[in-house]
């Protein structure tokens, strides 16, 4: 394949158990018209079954969406479950009713990027682009 | 992931970071998908059996391969799927959602699942797939499943991809049936009638073992047979896998499965060919025909005379 | 004025008869100046047009409301959906909100109770307590309703897949309380249906969901009759992002599975229909809104007299709840929610609902404060008993633009309903995507236009400010969860075991069988099985839904 082809892979997931997916699938749609190819997981995954399905798509970023207030249990877990499947690499990002005073404590626990309701979907495609754009970047074979 | 040679270790021990990466090497079809593509252990691709899993949208496919996938777990097998799902005609991008439904064997180390876009190609789609294939057999799959929404020609061309081709099919889904009857019907090996707890299930079957029996041509022991199927409660899939089993057996019993393997392979060359032709034939066009012309018949016929 | 033989007929029958069993709250209705107010304006001429479509109050097709007198009788009920963390927490603001004049209370369950798991399971871990209160056995539902007596208080509860569970833990209390079951009034949401294409608290496939809930319409026609046993709900399938016209679609399209599953079930139709309530989600759109309620009840009440041949007037009428629409609700400069809200619960005041939840300013960045949900039930008590629009029946009846409106709608999701049954039906229409699909589409092109610009939303895309200072939030304490397993690990200690194994055992014989499944779960409740417990059975017999997303 040519190197004008090379699409942007990213897995959109919704851990933990709530079942409000509209925000889950407007970013997923979103990101599919701005010509990416988005993988698709549907709701009330669990961290490993989110680590996993990264692994096998080869993804270069991870969106995770949390309405229920669990993000600080779920987001980190995540990260913690690629870190046990050998890809402490895929970033992570996340998004949802999160207030503000827990920002830091999700970046310190290595969410590369949080979006909340507010946030400008035009700012949600360019995290996901310089998230991919980096990741490739580290993982070329040399 | 850094060094090829790494990468080749970690597909022969079934890891699944290193499966994952090759597919998109593979996919790529660059040098370095060559020298993975070359390493991979020729008898274990050739020991797997590739399953095409095609029919309409919603007639329940990915949900019979999740069922599949328990079925071929408990039997100690380890197992790779190909779920294709169309790219937007517009921005090229995709929403691949087919996973969904296999979520709960993501942890599973002998359960390899990769979605693949069409990525609107012409061709390149059977190189794409073929080459994930031969990955996942190279890592041990004893059963690689494609699955793909039978509407196109590229979604023909995958089937025959696969050493057994089954046609999902599930009442209420409309008068599909006759379209489809000179398509996939006449390529199927299998034909599932799933969802056969749903009104219409049995008329549908005997519509279809109608279909079947017209079809002579083949050997008594290749005629392909009707399965019925509830994927959502996991009924009638140990039959279904039994059958795929039988005919697995029969075909390489006879010339069949050879056959099938030439055909494919035919298709992947035809496929990295017109691949690797399409940036060269765009680049010879665009710099010679800016005039009028006449007959663009003919003028294709200068220009691939060029290639050579 | 010219009469109508239906004028007279209405002021004899349904006005007299309302009048005399509940009074209206003033003797007389009348206005700053001293005016009298008109309890329902009509046309100077009433003609037959007029009474097809718009008709009287409380009478065929109740375009103009289910009771004649509408809030000159009797306010809606003031209803605020709490529930948090634990039982014991839950019960200290239901006992806040009863002394402050709520008259229903609203339980609020958490995720993993609305999907049928303990506490202590590893998928409940980190949701626990969080957008609701967290019941595992009749313990905590002991808890929950402590010295709150189930025969004053009308309890409606937001639970769905296993809500039989949950209704059998409510009965068990009230039978300790030495209450007996007729008088026990409430709703149940009990509305899978819409779980699978909106809210996704689904457990089990459709079809034994379908055998769940007519179980339970069979069981509650013959003990709680006065419990109203669904609460058929649009309001999740609005806010998924789906049209208003969606909305009242889907919800009725819904309703009328239902009542075909009930009838497939040998039920009678004039019996439980009027125990279906329905639950509708107000927008910001107000005059949109108020002609989406009046389009909704009167074309539930032709599906129901026309397709289904429904005898008895409440068996015809479209009663609902009302939420405001949480997805309305903005982060940025939250205080301009309270007009959002004050705005939607008037919509919903004037398309006549029965009862009402305001959301609270701090929604949209998590549970409410106590603050918060004040100001939100002031803000009705401001619009019943300041505003005026409740003292006469449907006052924007008449307006061009209202009736126009109404009309468009009521066909337009007829049409909706039509295209479902010409594609075998709702239950077919979710499992190949159909309605995922169309409220998808519906809630991209929504998004799109604010992305654009070309939908303004205040402080969002449009007359941002400096963000203030960040609100005070409500956080639920993270040791609730410890607490609330090391609870549930007492109570599997405490109860016999050997009765719990044999009602479960029975259970799971009777969910082979054809059998009501309603005295089997109460049964085990009563024994202090556990939800999850109780629902593992079920999905050993039923298997587990996956949505395809
Ligand atoms: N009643 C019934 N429903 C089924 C059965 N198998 C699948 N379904 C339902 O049918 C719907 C579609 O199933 P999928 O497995 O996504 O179908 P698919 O063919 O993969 O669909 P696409 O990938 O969109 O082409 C889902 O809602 C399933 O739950 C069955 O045997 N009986
Ligand atoms: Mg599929």
């Amino acid at each position: 394949m040519t190197k004008e082809t090379r699409k942007h892979r990213v897995l959109i997931a919704k851990p933990g158990l709530d079942g409000h997916d509209r925000g889950a699938k407007y970013i997923a749609r979103t990101l599919r018209d701005a010509g990416f190819e988005v993988v698709y997981t549907g709701i009330r995954r669990t961290p490993e079954e989110i680590a996993a399905a990264a692994v096998q798509e080869d993804v270069a970023a991870i969106g995770l969406s949390s309405l229920s207030g669990a993000h600080l249990r779920l987001f980190p877990a995540v990260v913690e479950a690629l870190r046990k499947v050998a890809a402490p690499d895929i970033p992570v990002l996340g998004g949802g009713v999160i207030p503000e005073e827990d920002f830091t404590v999700l970046k310190e626990a290595g969410i590369a990027e949080i979006f909340t309701p507010g946030t400008p979907v035009e700012k949600i495609i360019a995290a996901f682009s310089d998230a991919c754009e980096a990741h490739y970047q580290k993982r070329n074979i040399g | 992931m850094t060094s090829i040679a790494e990468l080749i270790a970690g597909i022969k021990n079934g890891e699944p970071r290193a499966i994952g990466r090759a597919i998109s090497i593979v996919e790529d079809g660059g040098v370095h998908g060559h020298s993975i593509l070359a390493a991979l252990d020729v008898e274990r691709i050739e020991a797997a059996t590739v399953v095409g899993l095609t029919g309409p949208p919603g007639a329940g496919k990915s949900t019979l391969t999740n069922q599949l996938i328990a079925h071929y777990r408990s039997q100690g097998k380890r197992i790779g799927i190909i779920a294709i799902d169309p790219s937007s005609p517009i921005s090229g991008g995709a929403l691949l959602g087919d996973r969904i439904r296999m979520m709960a064997h993501a942890p599973d180390q002998h359960v390899v699942v990769r979605s693949m876009a069409t990525r609107g190609r012409l061709g390149g789609l059977c190189a794409a797939a073929g080459a994930a294939v031969r990955v996942m057999a190279g890592s041990g799959c004893n059963i690689v499943i494609i699955e793909t929404v039978g509407v196109g020609q590229s979604e023909m061309d995958i089937v025959r991809l696969a050493d057994i081709t089954a046609l999902v099919l599930a009442p209420g889904l409309g008068d599909d049936i006759q379209a489809m009857k000179a398509g996939l019907l006449e390529v199927a090996d299998i034909l599932v009638v799933n969802k056969a707890d749903c009104p219409g299930a049995e008329s549908l079957a005997m519509d279809l073992d109608g279909v079947v029996r017209e079809r002579q041509k083949a050997p008594d022991n290749l005629i392909p047979k009707v399965c019925m199927t509830v994927a959502s409660e996991g009924k009638g899939i140990g039959e279904l896998a039994e059958e795929i089993a039988r005919l697995d057996a029969a075909c390489r019993a006879s010339a069949r499965h050879l056959l099938r393997r030439r055909q494919s392979q035919h298709l992947e060359i035809l496929d990295w060919a017109m691949e690797m032709l399409r940036p060269r034939l765009l680049e010879l066009i665009s710099s010679e025909t800016d005039d009028p012309v006449s007959d663009p018949r003919v003028k294709a016929m200068e220009i691939l005379k060029k290639i050579n | 004025m010219t009469k109508h033989p239906q004028l007279d007929s209405w002021q004899e029958n349904e006005l007299q008869k309302s009048l005399s069993r509940f009074p209206e709250r003033k003797a007389k209705f009348v206005n700053h100046g001293g005016q009298e107010i008109p309890r329902v304006a009509l046309p100077d001429t009433i003609n037959d047009e007029y009474v097809k479509k718009l008709g009287f109050p409380g009478r065929y097709p109740f375009t103009r409301g289910v009771q004649p007198t509408m809030y000159r009788g009797r306010l809606w009920t003031m209803r605020q959906y709490a529930g948090f963390s634990t039982a014991a927490d839950s019960n200290r603001r239901y006992r806040y909100l009863l002394d402050q004049g709520t008259t229903g209370l609203s339980v609020a369950f958490d995720l993993p109770t609305q999907i049928g798991y303990d506490s202590d399971d590893p998928l409940s871990s980190g949701e626990v307590g969080k957008v609701g209160v967290a019941i595992d056995s009749l313990a905590d539902m002991e808890m929950l309703f402590d010295a709150i007596p189930l025969d004053k208080v009308s309890t409606s509860m937001t639970i769905n897949a296993p809500a039989a569970i949950l209704l059998a833990m409510y009965v068990a209390v009230a039978e300790k309380q030495g209450v007996a079951l007729e008088k026990l009034q409430g709703t149940i949401q009990n509305d899978v249906l819409k779980e699978y294409v909106a809210r996704g608290t689904y457990i089990f496939p459709p079809r034994p969901s379908l055998r769940l809930i007519t179980n339970i319409f069979k069981w509650c026609a013959e003990h709680t009759p006065a419990f109203n046993t669904i609460s058929i709900s649009g309001y999740h399938i609005r806010e998924a992002g789906s049209t208003a016209v969606q909305e009242v679609a889907l919800t009725l399209a819904n309703g009328c599975t239902y009542v075909q599953a009930a009838l497939d079930a040998g039920l009678e139709l004039d019996v439980f229909a009027r125990r279906l309530a329905f639950f509708f989600n107000s927008s910001s759109d107000l005059l949109e809104e108020v002609a989406k309620f009046r389009a909704a009840r009167r074309l539930w009440a032709r599906l129901m007299k026309e397709r289904f041949g429904a005898k008895k007037p409440a068996s015809l009428m479209l009663r609902f709840h009302t939420q405001t629409a949480g997805h309305t609700l903005t982060a940025q400069q939250i205080d301009n929610n309270i007009v959002r809200v004050t705005i939607q619960a008037l919509a919903a005041v004037m398309g006549g609902t029965q009862s009402l939840h305001t959301n609270s300013r701090d929604e949209a960045l998590s549970l409410p404060t106590e603050a918060s949900v004040r100001t939100a039930l002031r803000t009705q008590q401001i619009i019943a008993h300041e505003s005026g629009v409740a003292n006469t029946v449907d006052p924007l009846a008449g307006s061009y633009y209202i009736e126009q409106l109404t009309d468009r709608i009521e066909q337009q999701a007829l049409e909706l309903i039509d295209t479902i049954d010409k594609s075998s039906g709702v239950v077919a229409c979710i499992e190949n995507g159909f309605i995922q699909r169309k409220i998808e589409n519906a809630s991209y092109a929504y998004q799109q236009e604010i992305e654009k610009g070309e939908r303004i939303i205040v402080g969002v895309n449009e007359f941002q400010s400096e963000e203030e200072n960040p609100p005070e939030l409500l956080r639920v304490n993270p040791q609730v969860e410890e607490a609330q397993i090391a609870n549930l690990a007492l109570v599997r200690e405490q109860r016999d075991q050997t009765e719990v194994d044999s009602d479960l055992q029975r259970l799971r014989d009777a969910a082979r069988s054809d059998d009501n499944l309603m005295p089997h779960i109460l049964a085990a409740v009563k024994h202090y099985a556990t939800l999850g417990e109780i629902c593992n059975v079920l999905r050993s017999v039923f298997g587990e839904y996956r949505d395809r997303g």
